[in-house]
């Protein structure tokens, strides 16, 4: 072991479990100041999320959509592509699914629906993403920019489609009409009767999210064209020697980030709402950039974040209600300090340890 | 004991002799040193500058650096030589506070002491300048060099005293220049000299250079040489790192040879020889001279007809070039770097656009202020170690396995239908691990932790085994150490015996008229000459300076 370098096991491990540590005790600080007791806010959270069947299938519905969009982001962070518009490719990817259950949902079972709409959700988010990849790739328009400026257009498109075309007459709220059967897909606790998952929304988009999860791995470490996007991403100019074309991979990349987040619609809009509805993405294409780099960009670490994520959202929400002075928004600020030592601070434990580890290292080498 | 040891030497203690006749090797060095020099600046003080006296290091289970002894008496130029991975810089990273030793005695002017950080090694007068420059390229000479010693909170102040410490000491050690150039406007020389005034102005009386020259031209590395003379004359002690034997023979007083982590001798530079000092480092006895054979030359297989091209500024670097490469030749390219070679490979290579050229590769002809990319090239037959392996040559966060196959990545034979065949390509870089003797012979390390010349054979494997008509190389030693610079030689060699056409761009002139069978220089963008290898370094240094223009044509 060389200097400055930590066994694997640390780097995922023992860092981002540091990490999340420091998160809970300053959280636990801000629970003291408002008066409550943080050993019984933290009994609330766990429980709410992993106590019972439901919050269990709860916690796994919210982490669904947190793969889904911690996968975009990921696979643009290897082409060295800083994705900030998961939050807007997906909100367009819904439509794209929402397109293919209002057209298919009357005449064909869930299961004929299903692969289209997967279709629909990737190609609508991909589309979203290729034009700030185009703008990235052909005219150096830098893409945190544009995505970022991208979620509000797609925010604004939304808004004028739900309120003006697809909203069903005579109804005053705007989303589309509910899907029929033919649109929806089957909840876990239909699927799996002998579990109690209660009234939750979890779906069988789990199952997708576990599946991308192995095609992304495979896409990334296995294919050529992961090959390409890991090369340039960690150094364009060797890319550009072994004649990878940046535009190419630019585009390419981005088309497929767009993609992973437009299926983050098939958890909410086909599998919980069976309609489409305004703001359905809810902020989760931002959590997704934290869960990408808690997850140090690896399908496993993401389903790992995607999970803790899902923990805080779900049990976030049982405490509030369990527990009244700890209102929705402190939950917002617990979930922001996850993701502002998870995300930002990712190293700043990692000096320490490598120190750590360097002393313990050496100790040995001289034994 | 160590203390001791030193001791004895200034007072000539008889009690202590004891321990100085257990020390002889030590003793016997530091003798050495003050009769060689016999100068004033050493007589006036007589005691080493630095001395180390049994230090180790080791990573893991890699030992860097073991029971180094070294004396370097005060007021000299110091040369450490060794290959790479041989120890220098870990050594030289604990003399600077990045590092802490295993275990040994650090002696800095006769006082045992430790070096925890670098801000201690500069307290103690140690200043170094690192191979790669540590300048903020957009502030001006005067920023950079008061950076982290702006005396107080208010810039002004400071500032003015710099400004006149700055001054004092360009007189002082003739090194002018102006302090409100901006950084990253001047030549690498000159930033150079502004790292060296930075160690100065912190007031270091112990210079480490760390392969100084390799950023540098010729006459960039005279000059160098002449302000380290300068410097050790006003009193100052220098060490300088290298694997250039050249460059240990010019300036240094004494020198000291590592090899695999062991300090295995010290001369006085005088009394050693090239030869003896790179069989030292090696520990065998090394052929400088390249084994030309005759080789019948056959037909071009590399023809390059009006190249001209522009850089991303506009600037036209590469002006009307024309020339061919025939089988079996090699066809070096000399001059100062920054010329237009580097602008020359990238067209040629595919990886940037002219502005207009021809080119025929192996008979086929390519218009080259079209669009063509790297891939293309390799396809026709051409391939490409580049001038800077860790900026293009390889990824440096892949393993060694994924870098052997970099832009060769779509061929067949490494895949199966879309996905990576990994375990053809593992299988493949063995083979060539073992024919080349890349070491540490793994398929799985990342190619960061390989060291130079390692690293460059990786790439040479990658590059010669695909079997091309074409070879483009740049600087194909720097960086690397002797015995892989042999190697990498025999294999340049081996492609020309196999009637390949080579056209080897390098900045080192011995390297180019070992090597080449004819040789053409640029200047400015121009081939300003045409030359065999039996030029001489005087005819070719005038064209690469770009006087004599006329004559050459």
């Amino acid at each position: 072991m060389s200097k400055g370098q930590l066994p694997r096991w640390v780097d995922y491990g023992v860092l981002p479990a540091l990490n999340l540590l420091a998160a809970f005790i300053i959280s636990g600080l801000v629970v003291v100041v408002i008066g409550e007791d943080p050993f019984e806010a933290v009994k609330w959270l766990v429980w709410g999320a992993l106590g019972y069947g439901e919050g269990i299938g709860y916690t796994l519905y919210y982490a669904t959509n947190f793969i889904f969009t911690g996968l975009a982001v990921a696979v643009a962070f290897h082409a060295g592509l800083f994705n900030i518009g998961g939050e807007g490719q997906a909100y367009v990817g819904g439509l794209g699914i929402a397109l293919v259950c209002l057209a298919m949902d009357r005449f064909v079972p869930w299961w004929v629906t299903f692969p289209f709409a997967i279709i629909g959700g990737a190609v609508f988010g991909a589309a979203w993403a290729f034009i700030p990849g185009y703008l990235q790739a052909k005219r150096g328009s830098h893409i945190v920019i544009t995505t970022i400026m991208f979620n509000f257009i797609a925010s604004a498109l939304m808004v004028y489609l739900l309120s003006n075309i697809l909203i069903p007459q005579g109804t005053m709220s705007p989303s589309s009409r509910n899907f029929e059967a033919g649109g929806q897909l089957p909840l876990l606790r239909n699927v799996f009767t002998s579990f109690d998952f209660g009234q939750s929304p979890v779906n069988l988009a789990f199952f997708l999210a576990l599946a991308v999860c192995v095609v992304v791995w495979l896409l990334i470490w296995h294919t050529k064209l992961g090959y390409e996007i890991r090369s340039f991403g960690a150094n364009p100019d060797a890319a550009a020697y072994a004649g990878i074309s940046p535009v190419r991979i630019t585009v390419v990349t981005m088309l497929i980030s767009g993609a992973l987040a437009g299926l983050m619609g098939i958890n909410v809009v086909m599998g919980e709402q069976t309609r489409l509805l305004l703001d359905f993405a809810g902020g989760a294409g931002f959590v997704g950039i934290a869960v990408a780099l808690m997850g140090r960009g690896h399908p496993i670490g993401i389903i790992l974040a995607s999970m803790l994520f899902g923990l805080l959202y779900q049990g976030g929400a049982e405490l509030a209600f369990e527990i009244p002075t700890i209102s929705r928004d402190m939950i917002v600020v617990i979930q922001a300090l996850v993701i502002l030592f998870a995300g930002a601070l990712e190293h700043m434990f990692r000096p320490a340890v490598v120190a750590f580890f360097d002393r313990f290292s050496s100790d040995t080498a001289e034994a | 004991m160590g203390s001791v040891l030193c001791f004895s030497w200034g007072w000539g203690n008889a009690f202590e002799t004891v321990y100085f006749e257990s020390r002889n090797e030590i003793d016997a060095q530091v003798i050495d040193l003050i009769d060689q020099k016999g100068r004033a600046t050493v007589a006036e003080s007589n005691v080493p500058a630095i001395e180390l006296i049994g230090v180790s290091k080791s990573f893991g289970p890699v030992q860097a650096n073991k029971d180094i002894d070294l004396v370097v008496g005060k007021g000299s130029i110091h040369g450490i030589i060794g290959e790479n991975g041989a120890g220098k810089s870990t050594l030289m990273s604990i003399l600077y506070g990045f590092y802490h030793a295993d275990s040994g005695t650090i002696k800095i002017d006769d006082k045992t002491t430790t070096i925890p950080d670098s801000k201690s090694a500069i307290a103690q007068g140690i200043g170094m300048v690192h191979q790669h420059f540590m300048l903020v390229d957009p502030f001006t000479v005067l920023e950079n060099v008061i950076l982290g010693a702006e005396g107080g909170a208010l810039l002004k102040d400071g500032v003015a005293n710099a400004r006149r410490e700055l001054k004092r000491l360009a007189d002082e050690y003739d090194m002018t220049i102006d302090p409100d150039a901006v950084v990253g406007e001047l030549p690498v020389g000159l930033q150079q000299r502004v790292e060296i005034l930075k160690a100065l102005y912190r007031g270091a009386d112990i210079l480490i250079l760390d392969e100084p020259t390799g950023v540098l031209t010729p006459s960039e590395a005279d000059h160098l040489f002449r302000i380290l003379r300068v410097l050790r004359d006003q009193g100052k002690t220098v060490l300088l790192i290298t694997h250039k034997l050249r460059e240990i023979m010019d300036v240094t007083d004494t020198v000291s040879v590592m090899r695999r982590g062991e300090m295995v001798a010290s001369r006085k530079t005088a009394e050693t020889s090239m030869e003896e000092l790179a069989e030292l480092m090696v520990g065998r006895s090394v052929l400088l001279e390249v084994d030309k054979p005759e080789v019948e030359v056959g037909k071009p297989l590399l023809k390059v007809e009006g190249l001209n091209v522009r850089d991303d500024r506009g600037v036209l670097r590469v002006k009307d070039v024309s020339f061919e490469v025939r089988a079996g030749e090699v066809l070096g390219i000399a001059g100062v770097s920054g010329n237009g070679q580097s602008e020359l490979l990238a067209a040629l290579s595919g990886i940037t656009r002219a502005e207009s050229g021809k080119m025929e590769l192996s008979g086929e002809k390519l218009d080259l202020s079209e669009a063509h990319d790297a891939a293309e090239m390799r396809t026709k037959g051409m391939s490409h170690v580049p001038e800077d392996r860790h900026r293009m040559g390889l990824v440096n966060k892949f393993a060694e396995y994924e870098n052997s196959i970099l832009g060769y990545h779509r061929e067949p034979k490494y895949s199966k239908g879309m996905f990576l065949n990994k375990d053809a390509i593992r299988k493949e870089a063995k083979e060539r691990i073992e024919k080349y003797d890349i070491r540490p012979p793994t398929t799985e390390m990342t190619a960061a932790k390989f060291s130079g010349g390692n690293q460059q054979k990786i790439v040479l494997a990658r590059e010669i085994e695909c079997n091309p008509d074409v070879l483009l190389i740049g600087q194909p030693t720097r960086g690397v150490d002797i015995g892989a610079i042999e190697y990498i030689h025999n294999r340049i060699m081996d492609m020309r015996a196999q009637g390949k056409a080579v056209l080897l761009v390098s900045v080192e002139l011995e390297e180019i008229r070992s090597l080449s069978d004819r040789i053409i220089v640029m200047f400015d963008g121009n081939v300003v000459g045409e030359r065999g290898p039996e030029a001489t370094e005087q005819d070719l240094g005038l064209l690469m300076a770009g006087v004599n223009q006329e004559a050459a044509e």
